[in-house]
């Protein structure tokens, strides 16, 4: 554990045409920490962690201002490599997105095009990223069967896993256990704590209880502003600002 | 969801105020009892005490569910927190007013003792402590709170007080021992029934602030940054 910042979000705005979604936003995302995003739709906790990953680049009406810093580097000035900087922060979608390819080949996917081909890495790899996302005993003995046929709370750990076979820095997650059942969504959570050691994790979701449950820190965001940031058993006993004391009791979103 | 909350919430706290009308009742009833030698006042709050036991139970299974089915975050955790501890203090205070009856019924047998002991003033600020803690919690008044903090010290000083003045006595009056012990014993109930009214206070100042003032007198005097107060 350390308190370095992995990420620095510094005055970051982001527009989508003449809308403005985030204003201003300053934030640290500490390494090898969970920090959890919470706010009411439409309040640009995913236009944040997308902007993150620099997944706002294919939108031709979004338009940036202010820095993010990867480990000190502003992943917005030109020269920065976006594939590069996807390979080191992984993004983890609302509804698990798997390949129509066999578990083994979803996971191998991104590193045989990374250009990792020898079969002991790869196999290490599978191996290695179903058990950081606490998939591998469910799944060993059938590697090489369709993913399409894996329970949706195995889908998405098996994306989870997809993610950390790009040994990635940092794992970006917008709402992944949306769809999920409480025994998978416990699984996912399990999973994320323990990963932590190794990574740093951003966690977007709609269920404040999980940010109690797994966050660090917890940052509200409301109409496009951060209101408060703070660890999180102070973020949900003793919030400081009203609207944060409203949103996390259930008062309003 | 919320609604339902906010509804529960509601409901506890008529519960808990009418506990502790009842519970202030029985403190004056048992300090007249004392004062006025009412056998039947006294046997009046012996009666209660079941009662008042039973509520007890009631508020905090009434809690209890409702941090299960609701788990409630930020102030409205708060809330439960205090409600759960004044609920405790409140059920102490009257096992208090019990004590007090029952030590008055002692003395109503006993002749009078010729010593001025001002147990009437000490009754009179313990129960003044109880209704403003009271008031304080209805109101959500955090300065109202403090008061009652700092106005233990003063009933603190009279049992000090009592205690020298049984010491002195019970030296040259062997005969007296009994009735004096009673009357200490009052003394200490009363004291004790101060010392929950100031712990009612600093759960309410937890509740309002968001701080455990307990154990901390320094703090008691100084203005933190709040969190937003609960919307009771």
């Amino acid at each position: 554990m350390t308190d370095a910042v992995k990420i620095a979000n510094r005055n970051f705005s982001v527009f989508y045409g003449a809308t403005r979604a985030l204003r201003g936003i300053t934030l640290d995302v500490p390494a090898h920490r969970i920090l959890g995003i919470i706010g009411p739709a439409g309040s640009g906790k995913t236009a944040l962690l997308r902007a993150m990953n620099r997944l706002n680049d294919l939108n031709p009406d979004c338009r940036v201002e202010g820095q993010i810093l990867l480990d000190g580097v502003d992943i917005y000035q030109p020269d920065f490599d976006a594939v590069r900087l996807r390979k080191r922060v992984g993004m983890v979608f609302a509804l698990p997105v798997p390949l129509p390819l066999s578990l083994f080949d979803n996971i191998v996917y991104g590193p045989r095009l990374s250009g990792i081909r020898a079969r002991t890495r790869l196999n290490a790899l599978v191996e290695g990223s179903l058990q950081a996302a606490f998939l591998w005993d469910e799944v060993k003995d059938r590697l090489h069967t369709s993913a399409m046929r894996l329970s949706g709370g195995q889908q998405q750990r098996l994306c989870l896993a997809r993610v950390l076979a790009m040994e990635p820095e940092v794992i970006l997650l917008d709402e992944p256990c949306s769809g999920l059942d409480p025994i998978s969504t416990a699984r996912i959570e399990e999973a994320l704590i323990a990963l932590k050691s190794k990574y740093t994790i951003v966690l977007v979701t709609n269920n404040t209880k999980q940010a109690a449950r797994v966050a660090d820190t917890t940052a509200f965001l409301f109409q496009g502003e951060l209101v408060e940031v703070g660890p999180t058993g102070q973020i949900f006993t003793m919030p400081k600002d009203q609207r944060t004391n409203d949103y996390v009791s259930g008062r309003f979103g | 969801m919320e609604r339902h909350l906010q509804r529960e919430i509601d409901k506890l706290k008529r519960r808990l105020l009418e506990l502790s009308a009842e519970v202030e009742n029985d403190v004056r009833m048992a300090v007249r009892a004392v004062e006025d030698r009412e056998e039947t006042l006294a046997a009046t709050v012996l009666r209660r005490e079941a009662q008042i036991n039973a509520t007890e139970v009631e508020v905090e299974e009434e809690c209890l569910k409702i941090l299960a089915l609701y788990q409630p975050v930020a102030a409205d955790l708060r809330y439960i927190i205090a409600v759960l501890k004044i609920n405790q203090d409140l059920e102490r205070i009257g096992d208090l007013a019990v004590h007090i009856a029952e030590r008055g019924l002692f003395l109503c047998q006993q002749p009078r003792i010729d010593i001025q002991f001002r147990l009437g003033t000490m009754a009179d600020k313990a129960q003044t402590m109880l209704k403003k803690v009271l008031d304080a919690f209805v109101n959500l008044d955090e300065a109202a709170a403090r008061a009652v903090c700092a106005a233990d010290g003063e009933i603190d000083a009279i049992h000090r007080e009592i205690f020298q003045q049984v010491k002195t006595a019970v030296t040259g009056n062997a005969q007296l021992f009994e009735p004096l012990l009673q009357i200490l014993h009052i003394s200490r109930h009363l004291e004790r029934i101060a010392d929950h009214a100031t712990n009612i206070a600093e759960d309410l100042i937890y509740l309002i602030e968001g701080r455990i003032v307990r154990h901390t007198p320094e703090v008691l005097t100084k203005k933190p940054d709040k969190p937003p107060p609960p919307a009771m």
